[in-house]
């Protein structure tokens, strides 16, 4: 890849020069889809991220959001960021998903927070395939590796599987972040001419050099060993020595802004700071500690090594903060200072860049793309006998249990989780804030490959629900936008109805969306992917507590929400786990007219001292969620008024909830969804289903053995 | 008077165990171990982590630190030190406690959580328990095996200085009930004299009452009689 002709000519026409070959690969790198979103940001703008709890909404290294103030006045703000993996999780899957982690939390780091969770939607081809299967072990044990060394624990997340992901899978990885004190934020938004540039962390070498640009193309057929040095290798002792260094910096006060190096590493982390203060600096390469010999300009420049932070200080506290660095074992090299004039950088005393950083950062012209509208389906459904759709679809990857991933990752470290993973959302206790804060990550490639639109809003909600379900109500989300190649114009339809959907649910829901991240050109010989929207979204409760997913075996079972079962609709299986089994194809469900009531609602409902369990329904539908609320101590009878398809339509915006006061919840819901009474829950372990006049019954030691598939596949 | 909490670099449950003592009336602070301990240091904990990122052996490069010169010496003198996962591993590569935990029959990291007998209810880290109550604690980690030579073992068990083992509900002790191949269920065990002890489970996060459980409250009870 080089710079295309039009911007090329752009770029003389500013300089009034020919750039030279370190600038001309500044701006290939900053002017790239991955760095400038030339062909999503307009798009972007249908995402609502206003709302009185936004800090600093999108834009920086990650968004700051205040928490409701605590009773005794204490405020606190949480950092949400998220991040795309992809194509170097394709060519080294324990290096591209390790790193992955590494980058958003030092994005967590560079706004003054502690970073407290992580979350990662994970995206394979089909689980039968033997390749797909050697990305998500080496993806899954990278994430282990790196999140658990540095002490962040990984406590929710999504894993799914489909054809289409099978040359490109998605790593998404989020992270929450945590400044108990506001007076400890800090922005990449450089302050002041005359202030120090200081680079602390791992020396520079020449790894991950034109990563950026890796990530703004397709996928080639020899990307695995071709583009090998464009993934970084990560080094989570270093990372953690960096958490501990900038703790330290942030409690004597010492920087006045931060970014880490991420793509285009020094080059895009130094310009984008000054950018935003409307600054420049002069920037002596030279200076950079570096861990080989003989590196070029240009590498030190573009050098995508890991575990780099790039520090603002003023004069006078450059000492203190070398002297912090070298306590935790951290390189640190004072690499120039912050400037009013342009961005400028020397090599060896020569100038090898010169130029407006903010026309460097901002100057890349948006593309505007064709979109095509996309297919409706049409109905042609499957005809399957209810036995053999419950073994089927029980023990589909997609909505087979998970333990498998995370067991492997440390979801306990720092004693703060309450609700841990296995459950619709993980529950954090920040006493600092007295809040309870629910998480939850992921979306579902089935239901926007059928309906991008009404996927996407399906997506939205449902993560949403699994917050209510755990008695949060939905406080901030951040969106990973995953494409294939937009300059196709059916791919870019898809990616186009994915933001809009996203966006209007969210907007309904009346959750801002602080900030994200856009991958496109996720396509390579084997097709684009399903447009794929992973949200992840933060609730508050304030109680650290929530009913658990499993029944306990003394309540009522009833069902929230609208759809076959209730509300007298037709199934719709558009989307399902269901058609994805028996082949076929048919509408998308509707989304419910007041999913905001519905939410809130099921949220109050959740923590009254009368609900036993609560379990939103999604993958799998209504079949899945009642089997999973089984266990060897509980179990169900439960009649359901229609057919087979009723129990698999996966139309969001519904929960099961076991309550002892079932008039109670009826009364919630009254005017907001209907109630349907499904059975009662008892002491049995056993599931059974009563559909058209038969009964079928499944032990909990059937349902498990169905649900276990990926770790019986992989043990 | 002050419990020490040992911060490596790579260490990452160091905050956990001060707040858990902390929860419990225990005065504890965070010690970075070029610092040296403090000199009114009455207890000692090696906390859970990935000290120096596990390169070379899981805890061997924490046990050659000048710091561990100074455990050693308080431990002598009747201190209390307990090392808690990567600081098992420490306490066992610098020789305070017997035997060595490696790598996971699993040869993966594993976080869940386990239940626990205890084998012997006299030392200051299970005096609040009875021998034989069963509690549950959660493991994270992926070298836990504990291995020693079987007369080594055999010799530990005869003077009881075995803490815990890994056990179903109900206290059976079985090789389905082992999360990590340990040899004979062993999941922490106590030095020469029983002030000094290590095991892989994490007592720290059982500790604090809004999470859910307080089992583990019952091991760092250890340091308040100190």
């Amino acid at each position: 890849m080089s710079l295309d002709d039009s911007d090329h000519e752009l770029i003389v026409d500013h300089l009034g020069r020919e750039p030279t070959p370190a600038e001309a690969a500044l701006f290939e790198n900053l002017w790239s889809e991955h760095c400038a979103y030339r062909s999503s940001r307009p798009l972007l703008s249908a995402f609502d991220s206003e709302g009185e709890q936004v800090v600093v909404g999108p834009g920086d290294d990650a968004a700051v959001v205040s928490l409701p103030a605590g009773e005794d006045g204490s405020e606190a703000y949480i950092t949400m960021g998220v991040e795309s993996h992809n194509h170097p999780s394709y060519v080294d899957p324990f290096d591209g998903a390790a790193t992955g982690v590494g980058g958003i939390v030092r994005d967590t780091l560079s706004m003054g927070a502690y970073p407290i969770a992580l979350a990662d939607s994970l995206y394979f081809g089909d689980f039968d395939r033997e390749h797909s299967r050697y990305l998500f072990e080496g993806v899954v044990e990278g994430i282990s590796h790196y999140g658990n060394c540095i002490g962040v624990p990984t406590v929710t997340g999504s894993v799914a599987f489909h054809d289409d992901y099978e040359g490109n899978p998605l790593v998404n990885v989020a992270c929450i972040g945590l400044i108990d004190d506001p007076d400890r934020m800090v922005t990449a938004e450089a302050q002041q001419p005359g202030n120090k540039l200081v680079l602390v962390g791992n020396a520079t070498g020449r790894d991950g050099l034109g990563g950026a640009s890796f990530a703004s193309e397709d996928l080639s057929e020899d990307a695995e060993t071709e583009d090998r040095p464009a993934v970084q290798v990560g080094d989570p002792y270093t990372e953690k020595l960096l958490i501990e260094a900038s703790e330290r910096l942030l409690d004597e006060d010492l920087i006045e802004s931060a970014r880490d190096l991420g793509a285009a590493g020094l080059g895009g982390a130094s310009s984008e700071m000054v950018a935003k203060g409307g600054l420049g600096a002069d920037i002596e390469l030279d200076a950079v500690h570096q861990r080989e010999p003989n590196m070029t300009a240009l590498e030190i420049l573009l050098s995508e090594s890991q575990e780099r932070m790039c520090y603002e200080v003023t004069p006078e506290n450059v000492e203190e903060v070398k002297a912090v660095a070298e306590r935790y074992d951290l390189g640190a090299s004072v690499i120039g200072e912050v400037t009013e004039g342009n961005y400028r950088c020397t090599f060896e005393g020569e100038t090898v860049v010169d130029v407006d950083a903010h026309f460097l950062g901002e100057g890349a012209p948006m593309n505007d793309l064709p979109t095509e509208p996309q297919p409706t389906a049409e109905r042609d459904l499957p005809d399957a006998d209810l036995d053999a759709a419950l073994e089927s679809v029980l023990s589909s990857p997609n909505t087979a249990s998970k333990r498998w991933v995370y067991r492997q990752y440390d979801h306990e470290v720092q004693v703060r989780t309450s609700v841990r993973p296995g459950d619709d959302a993980a529950v954090l206790a920040v006493r600092e804030a007295d809040v309870g804060l629910a998480f939850s990550s992921g979306a579902d490639p089935n239901w926007t490959d059928a309906a991008p639109y009404d996927g996407a809003r399906a997506v939205a909600l449902e993560n949403a629900t699994n917050l209510a379900a755990k008695g949060a109500v939905p406080h901030a989300a951040v969106d990973c936008l995953n494409g294939g190649n937009p300059e196709k114009p059916d791919v870019y339809g898809g990616f186009s109805d994915i933001v809009d959907g996203l966006a209007e649910m969210c907007r309904r829901l009346d959750v801002p969306v602080v900030g994200g991240n856009v991958s496109l050109y996720n396509d390579s010989p084997s097709g684009p992917i399903p447009p794929t929207p992973t949200l992840a979204v933060v609730g508050t409760k304030d109680s650290y507590d929530a009913p658990p997913l499993s029944l306990s075996g003394e309540g009522d079972i009833l069902l929230v929400g609208e759809g076959p079962v209730a509300g007298g609709r037709e199934a719709r299986l558009g989307g399902s786990e269901y058609l994805s089994a028996f082949g076929g194809t048919d509408r998308f469900p509707a989304v419910p007219e007041d999913p905001s009531g519905f939410v809130e609602t099921a949220a109050a409902v959740a923590d009254r001292e009368t609900t036993l369990a609560t379990h939103d329904v999604s993958h799998g539908g209504l079949a899945v969620a009642l089997a999973e609320m089984v266990s060897g101590d509980a179990g169900a009878s439960v009649t359901v008024d229609g057919s087979t398809p009723a129990l698999f339509d996966e139309r969001p915006g519904r929960v099961v909830v076991e309550t002892t006061a079932p008039e109670d919840v009826r009364a919630a819901f009254d005017g907001v969804a209907p109630v349907t009474q499904l059975g009662s829950a008892d002491g049995s372990g056993t599931l059974s289903l009563s559909l058209d006049g038969e009964t079928t019954t499944l032990e909990a030691e059937q349902i498990q053995a169905y649900r276990d598939v990926i770790a019986e596949t992989l043990e | 008077m002050t419990v020490a909490v040992i911060q490596f670099g790579g260490s990452n449950c160091d905050r956990d165990t001060v707040q858990a003592l902390t929860a419990m009336g225990v005065d504890a602070e965070l010690v970075w171990h070029e610092d040296g301990l403090p000199a009114e240091t009455s207890g000692v904990v090696l906390p859970g982590g990935f000290s120096y990122g596990d390169y070379l052996r899981a805890g061997a490069m924490a046990a050659r630190s000048p710091i561990m010169d100074e455990v050693r010496e308080l431990a002598e003198e009747e201190t209390p030190v307990l090392g808690i996962c990567n600081g098992a591993q420490i306490g066992c590569e610098s020789a305070l406690t017997p035997g060595a935990f490696t790598t996971n029959e699993s040869a993966r990291f594993q976080c869940e959580h386990v239940y626990l007998r205890v084998e012997n209810a006299d030392t200051p880290w299970t005096r609040a328990y009875e021998e034989g109550e069963v509690v549950e604690f959660p493991i994270a980690h992926g070298e836990g095996r504990f291995e020693i030579e079987d007369e080594r073992l055999e010799e530990l068990e005869e003077d009881d200085r075995i803490l815990f083992r890994y056990c179903d509900g109900d206290g059976n002790v079985t090789a389905d009930t082992n999360p990590n191949g340990s040899k004979h269920n062993v999941a922490g065990v106590t030095g020469e004299d029983d002030h000094v002890a290590v095991m892989m489970p994490h007592p720290e996060r059982v500790s604090l009452p809004e999470l859910g459980s307080t089992d583990g409250r019952g091991v760092l009870t250890g340091f308040a009689e100190s």
